[in-house]
């Protein structure tokens, strides 16, 4: 395994990288979500446009990859707040496994909702 | 005095953070639902405009949205970009600034 | 496996690179026990530390196979599955030379977190009481086995990202002493280890609670610190 990979193989560690990538991607995105949105007020024809072009399957693929990333910061985040707020146990260390699997079967049930 | 403004700002981080696990649950079971019903974008203009309620709701929204994310960024760009200081601020109090902008008028869009 | 291939971080300050000797293996072997043998036989320049042996110093912590460890503590057969060794000194801390880092940095950060114990009474006064059920005990007894042998500060990539970061460690004992009942440097102690390059920098990742060999958790400190510092900051008292 990559020597910068061996010590910061273990679970904490990959909650911390999702919960910051997908932070940043979110971060990325909000003002063009917001900025199409807004396109409603007076481009409605624009925004139709735009919601014909989302109708496609590569484009639906990348909103089921951005609800997975809200879906995983969010649980990413609840994980902190245990950890930050409660008193330390040692069943802590299982969160991230848990933050993993909730945020796994939102964007599932996101998928099967299509 | 930078220890009083680190607290403020992970106190002001983790309020918001609470406050969007509320939304991002409702906002999630919306579009789940929006998605399962096979709403389009008229249908859900239908139900969404002239809302108050849901006007309130992510309203609220925005506001922990644009207190959130600016914090949130002010810790990449420190640790990754090695960016530290009083432009660093200036910079994200501008990107929260614009995404309250950009926030408003697809609320308005949308609800009003 | 009959022998061993173990490359050893060789250099100073400026740099330096791996070099490669051949160890035999032993059916009870640890990485001190390897460390001493290529010193002893086979490149007497070779500069490492240790003292104890018996895991109660902290003093032989390195770099084995990407990992901060004791070496006097972590047998042969826990991390070599291959034969292959790989050592280099503790990161995140200045190289002297060879395995031997200096650890300055480390104790400098601890006093500026105001890890240090400042009581209230004097030899004319009676015993303070501490409770040893007492929350606040429990949660100090939790964290006071720390011996500063700098495995978590090594482990840490906040410290790697932020050259201020004063670091678990440090934070750890600075928690220790803010629920200690017998302090009197609190409030001022709170403001030492608050902001950008104390326990707000820390960012969860668990690689210290991961790897200190007395099982402590610093990140448990360090929360306690960072929920101290908001309640003293809200009440206007930071």
């Amino acid at each position: 395994m990559n020597p910068a990979l061996r010590a910061r193989n273990h679970p904490g560690y990959w909650a911390f990288l999702v919960h910051r990538v997908s932070g940043i991607l979110l971060a990325l995105y909000l003002p063009a979500h917001f900025w199409v949105l807004g396109l409603a007020l007076h481009d409605a024809a624009r925004l139709d446009a735009f919601l014909r072009w989302t109708d496609q399957p590569l484009v639906r693929f990348g909103e089921w990859g951005l609800v997975l990333l809200l879906a995983a910061h969010f649980t990413g985040g609840l994980r902190l707040l245990v950890l930050e707020f409660l008193p330390w146990r040692e069943w802590h260390k299982g969160l991230a496994a848990v933050a993993a699997g909730v945020s796994l079967v939102l964007a599932l049930a996101f998928a099967l909702a299509l | 005095m930078s220890a009083r403004r680190e607290a403020l700002l992970w106190a002001a981080q983790r309020a918001s953070a609470a406050l969007l696990a509320l939304c991002v649950m409702v906002h999630l079971a919306t579009m789940i639902y929006a998605v399962h019903s096979g709403l389009g974008a008229a249908q859900i203009l239908e139900r969404t405009r002239g809302n108050a309620a849901w006007l309130g709701f992510y309203s609220v929204f925005l506001l922990a949205v644009v207190v959130h994310v600016p914090i949130g960024l002010r810790a990449v760009l420190a640790e990754w970009l090695g960016w530290r200081g009083a432009s660093r601020d200036w910079l994200l109090a501008a990107f929260a600034a614009a995404l309250a902008w950009l926030g408003a008028r697809a609320i308005l869009g949308v609800f009003l | 496996m009959k022998t061993l291939q173990v490359r050893v971080w060789r250099g100073g300050p400026q740099g330096g690179d791996f070099q490669s000797y051949q160890v035999p293996r032993q059916a009870s072997q640890s990485v001190l026990d390897v460390v001493t043998y290529i010193q002893r036989v086979l490149e007497p320049s070779l500069a490492y530390r240790f003292a104890c042996r018996v895991g109660m110093c902290g003093s032989c912590a390195m770099t084995v196979n990407g990992v901060a460890r004791w070496t006097c503590r972590t047998h042969v057969d826990q991390v070599c599955a291959d034969g292959r060794l790989e050592l280099a000194p503790l990161a995140n801390l200045p190289v002297i030379r060879d395995l031997v880092t200096d650890m300055r940095e480390f104790f400098d950060k601890w006093a500026r977190a105001k890890g240090r114990f400042e009581g209230r009474r004097t030899r004319r006064d009676d015993f303070e009481r501490v409770a040893p059920d007492s929350e606040a005990r429990k949660q100090v007894d939790a964290a006071i086995e720390c011996i500063g042998c700098g495995v978590c500060y090594s482990s840490c990539d906040v410290v790697a990202w932020n050259p201020d970061y004063l670091g678990p460690a440090a934070l750890n004992r600075a928690w220790t002493l803010l629920r200690d009942v017998r302090e009197s440097a609190n409030p001022g102690r709170l403001r030492a280890v608050a902001g950008d390059a104390g326990c707000h920098a820390c960012h969860t990742h668990l690689s210290c609670t991961e790897r200190c060999p007395k099982h402590i958790s610093p990140t448990a400190g360090i929360a306690g610190l960072k929920r101290a510092a908001a309640a003293a900051a809200l009440k206007g008292e930071l």
